[in-house]
């Protein structure tokens, strides 16, 4: 079976107190912050893993980031992944969700063709969770997101639970799928040290605007219909106030203050 | 000198360990430490990761890399459980022996199951008679009708009860001058006269599991010995300060990292006189020491460790790594339980456990005194 897994590279959660807001673009500022495999994405990695480990073919990673990005792809790699598909050019900057979604879809395209695509529903930085659908409607496959539970036979046939505000979803139908994966889906395997010696040899490429052939007004920033409304960073000094008097009269004070915040009834 | 800069690769196998480390043995370290017992089920999980045999080439089962990587395994285990990473450590010092040592068939029936961690592994040299003085073991192995049958008594031997396979020196006889010859022999366990005797009750490390070994006419084939008859001693010394020393360093920079961090951490939350105690210059000083003596023995230990792998002759260096790091691991342990104030003492902090940890570090593989005698001998030569 082929699978492609998408793979975002998104900050690592140890570094959120220095991420910072490029005021004039509204854009998070990724230069400089150490990148970690976007969380779900581990899921949508082992579930292709344990695919392969039943069925046979290949996986392989396919992602839009900067080229100092490839370390992450390598962990990827790693882990168990075939080969990977880095997607990089400064024309991808800035891109939403759909201008995202086309780079993604060419690459899937040119790297394959792949039975299933996986990825994580929600990425941990941007979150708009529309990745997995944009992807699924390009490349013409039915797709579905916020998936729990999944079986796949050999012959194609796909049953796939996905989890709804108040239950879960089953659903019934044929390869090929864009799923969208979530945590509770499986448990990511470790890193092996012999998964980190066979990486070294694996193949990573690098595929430009021009290796896949878009229209560069379709892709990163020139190319999204959607543009960050204001963004700013809160103001996270805290308000203090020194009420000086009498304990009785200062208790008296204090509890006026919770009762109009809405603490006290 | 250039700056040590760990590779691509390297730096993916920290970030792998730190991540099992803190899912699978910081929740059971405190556990560890109080119960005494090494979590075999945690061992079996890291082995199949490759840590039980990270210097293995692959023919043999390993993961094909290098003691730089093992030193990283290693500090990082010991970031948090020095105790657990002592199993571990010994059980490279068993892998070694048979490593460099070993006949093609012993390297093909051994390795396999060691470095995939089925196995544990030890190094059995110390007797009641010390440790350091290799030449005085007393420990017999008398080659009769085509079998060796070894007699006597080792002690404070790591990995005494759980390891599956140990590495044993004994006497052999003399050599031409007529000096005491040393053999070594690999000893599964459950061979007839072959079993662990009483278990010692350590203050730090523990978890790690060290007591007697006794060996009652044990009778062994041709085959259990490792290497030349007389080769026991050198076996035993160079395994000792390649994998042994470099361990224990690698163990004390982890010790050192902790106490580095759970420092600076209760000075940033702890408040007095109505701030962090961070922001006390006293405590800054303490911090700074801290800083200093993790990062020495980070370099030392790093660079002796290269040196080996280089194939240079550097015993000195290493038990220059081993001396500073092990008794800086005492002193900022020591510094970080004082800048603690009361909860320093407290077990629901680790920072006790620590120092009772970096003082357990300072007799394994030589003490301190024999450290400074290598170094000493190597500058004075």
């Amino acid at each position: 079976m082929e699978i492609a897994v998408l793979l975002k590279p998104v900050p690592d959660p140890a570094q959120y107190d220095k991420i910072q807001i490029d005021p004039a673009t509204g854009i998070l500022v990724r230069k400089g912050l150490k990148t970690v495999i976007n969380p779900e994405d581990k899921h949508a990695l082992e579930a292709a893993l344990q695919l392969k480990e039943q069925h046979g073919g290949r996986v392989a990673l396919i992602g839009m980031a900067p080229a100092s990005a490839v370390e992450t792809f390598r962990e990827g790699l790693a882990i168990g992944a075939d080969e990977a598909f880095l997607c990089s050019d400064r024309a991808f900057a800035g891109a939403d969700s759909l201008a995202t979604s086309r780079v993604l879809a060419k690459a899937i395209n040119k790297a394959g063709p792949f039975a299933l695509v996986l990825c994580g529903s929600t990425s941990a930085d941007g979150g708009t969770a529309h990745v997995p659908s944009q992807v699924g409607e390009l490349l013409g496959f039915a797709h579905l997101t916020h998936v729990i539970q999944m079986e796949i036979s050999p012959d194609g046939r796909a049953t796939v639970r996905a989890k709804m505000e108040n239950g879960y979803r089953e659903s019934r139908g044929r390869l090929p799928l864009v799923l969208g994966i979530r945590r509770e889906l499986n448990t990511p395997r470790y890193i092996s040290l012999m998964g980190i010696m066979a990486a070294q040899g694996k193949p990573v490429h690098v595929w430009s605007l021009n290796d896949l052939g878009l229209d560069k007004g379709k892709v990163g920033l020139a190319g999204s219909p959607t543009q960050p409304g204001k963004l700013y960073q809160p103001d996270m000094k805290r308000k203090g106030e020194v009420l000086q008097g009498e304990a009785r009269e200062v208790a008296q004070r204090l509890v006026g203050i919770f009762r109009s915040a809405g603490i006290l009834g | 000198m250039p700056e040590l800069k760990f590779t691509e690769a390297q730096e993916m196998l920290r970030k792998a360990v730190r991540e099992f480390v803190e899912k699978e043995v910081l929740p059971i370290a405190h556990r560890i430490d109080v119960d005494n017992e090494c979590p075999v089920d945690v061992f079996k999980k890291m082995g199949t990761l490759g840590f039980a045999g990270v210097f293995v080439p692959q023919e043999y089962g390993g993961a094909g890399m290098g003691l730089t990587e093992r030193a990283i395994i290693l500090e990082e285990i010991s970031r948090h459980a020095a105790g657990f990473a002592m199993i571990l450590m010994t059980h490279h010092l068993g892998v070694e022996a048979i490593l460099a040592y070993g006949t093609e068939e012993q390297k093909r029936k051994y390795l396999p199951d060691l470095a995939s961690g089925r196995k544990i592994g030890g190094l059995a040299v110390t007797e009641p008679s010390g440790g350091s003085d290799v030449g005085g073991q007393q420990t017999s192995a008398e080659f009769k009708d085509g079998r060796w049958v070894l007699n006597g008594r080792k002690c404070f031997i790591t990995n005494s009860s759980s390891a599956d396979v140990t590495v044993v020196t004994a006497r052999t006889g003399e050599d031409a001058k007529g000096r005491p010859a040393f053999g070594a022999f690999i000893l599964e366990a459950g061979t007839p006269g072959f079993a662990p005797g009483r278990e010692e009750n350590k203050f730090g490390l523990r978890g790690s599991g060290t007591g007697d070994l006794l060996l009652n006419d044990c009778e062994v084939g041709e085959e259990a010995l490792l290497g030349a008859p007389g080769n026991g001693a050198k076996l035993a010394l160079a395994t000792i300060a390649k994998v042994g020393r470099t361990g224990m360093s690698a163990i004390s920079v982890g010790i050192l990292r902790g106490c580095l961090e759970e420092g600076v951490k209760f000075a940033k939350e702890r408040i007095l006189y109505g701030k962090p105690i961070a922001k006390l210059q006293a405590i800054q000083l303490e911090i700074a020491q801290n800083r200093v003596d993790y990062e020495a023995a980070r370099l030392l230990t790093y660079q002796a460790i290269g040196l080996k792998e280089s194939g240079a002759n550097c015993d000195a260096e290493i038990a220059a790594a081993k001396y500073f790091s092990t008794e800086a691991a005492v002193r900022s342990a020591k510094r970080t339980i004082d800048l603690m104030g009361g909860y320093g003492v407290m077990n629901d902090y680790p920072v006790g456990r620590y120092l009772r940890d970096a003082m357990a570090t300072i007799p394994s593989g030589g003490t301190s005194h024999v450290m400074q005698l290598v170094i000493a001998g190597q500058t004075l030569a």
